[in-house]
């Protein structure tokens, strides 16, 4: 079966989402996200997740709320926050404004075999999203959409936000951060200014 | 009549959810997540009513544990309070817990063990410990209300301190039987 849902590059897209990021946290939703944001360039405020389905966007709302001075943007694929749908209406009744999810939308299990996913056969998640809470929602298809979410990012008052983005399907070479998930969690820290214990 | 009100009805004299909530306040925990249950409903209200403490409910128990890795990430001690019959929900995500070394402080009521009326809880309640134990998560128990600030202490030390995953199991003889009308034993 095949599902086109869109024609973004999620390479090319991720790049673009953390060009000049300047104090943007960004947790990274396991599998083909956390390849994205780590190809997209290394960084200290960057979190990947290399398990935990389902959690990033909670990970993202733990810390949106201790940080509410800085960005934090997650990025997911759909099959991800399919797993964890439940968070965004926990992420909604707090309404952090400091919280973007950008959901890399492929339609597909991308990891596991390129299984149609629930979102290649039809559920929308920025409508769902809305329907959870969170007011500031999009649906992108294209490298200006792309362009004005980045933009939107550093206004702390505007969250929180969920974009849809639509990504072609298909392989996509790896690129593979750490995944010591103790140094992750330290050089996180220690970005912030948290001292190692 | 509230479900507080019932419970405390069958309750010991202690309030021991306020001696829970004075521990973790000295402890600095500024985030705490729930799931609703009626033998922390107290405990819940007084997070709630504390605008120093970001609390959030939750729509299933795993959210809570993910939520607490990020509230670390940022600097802020997490607690997250259940109940038994959604502890076998956390288990693939306390691996983030394990994996990233994170600390968890959780805050279990127990079912399914004491003078329990509904047999649908007693195989999580049963499980409970072990869920806990096979993904590495240290099991405390509190079974006398008078030793609520000492048991959830050593747990907050554990967990903040020793960057341990601790789940303290709060007896369901502390909650008392669970009565649906006033008339009812």
């Amino acid at each position: 079966m095949s599902i086109t849902l869109g024609t973004l590059d999620r390479r090319a897209a991720v790049k673009a989402l953390l060009a000049d990021r300047g104090d943007l946290l960004v947790i990274s939703g396991l599998g083909s996200s956390s390849y994205d944001v780590f190809d997209a360039g290394e960084h200290a405020g960057n979190f990947y997740l290399w398990g935990a389905m389902g959690g990033a966007a909670m990970v993202g709302l733990g810390l949106a709320l201790a940080q509410p001075k800085r960005p934090v943007l997650v990025v997911t694929g759909d099959g991800e926050q399919l797993m964890g749908i439940g968070s965004l209406l926990t992420t909604a009744t707090k309404q952090p404004g400091n919280l973007s999810i950008a959901v890399l939308d492929n339609g597909h299990f991308g990891e596991t075999g390129m299984q149609p996913s629930h979102s290649g056969l039809g559920a929308r998640l920025e409508v769902i999203a809305a329907g959870a809470g969170i007011g500031n929602v999009s649906d992108i298809a294209d490298m200006a959409g792309i362009e004005r979410f980045r933009n939107s990012l550093r206004d702390l008052g505007g969250g929180p936000r969920l974009a849809r983005i639509r990504i072609a399907a298909g392989e996509v070479e790896r690129a593979l951060p750490p995944r010591d998930g103790a140094y992750l969690k330290n050089r996180f820290r220690s970005h912030l200014g948290f001292k190692v214990s | 009549m509230d479900q507080i009100a019932v419970h405390q009805d069958s309750a010991t004299g202690s309030d021991w959810p306020v001696a829970i909530y004075r521990t973790l306040k000295s402890f600095g925990v500024a985030q705490v997540s729930y799931v609703p249950d009626a033998g922390h409903s107290k405990l819940i209200k007084l997070s709630h009513a504390d605008a120093d403490i970001k609390t959030t409910v939750l729509t299933t128990e795993e959210e809570g544990v993910a939520m607490a890795a990020g509230a670390w990430l940022g600097g802020d001690r997490a607690v997250l309070l259940m109940q038994s019959s959604g502890v076998g929900n956390c288990v693939n995500m306390l691996s983030l817990m394990a994996s990233c070394r994170f600390p968890l402080l959780t805050l279990v009521t127990m079912r399914g063990e004491w003078a329990e009326f509904n047999p649908w809880q007693i195989p999580m309640g049963r499980a409970t410990p072990q869920a806990f134990e096979i993904m590495g998560t240290t099991v405390l128990r509190l079974e006398n209300p008078d030793d609520a600030e000492e048991v959830i202490s050593a747990a907050a030390s554990l967990a903040y301190d020793g960057d341990q995953q601790v789940a303290v199991l709060i007896s369901q003889r502390m909650i008392g039987r669970k009565k649906w009308t006033k008339e009812t034993h």
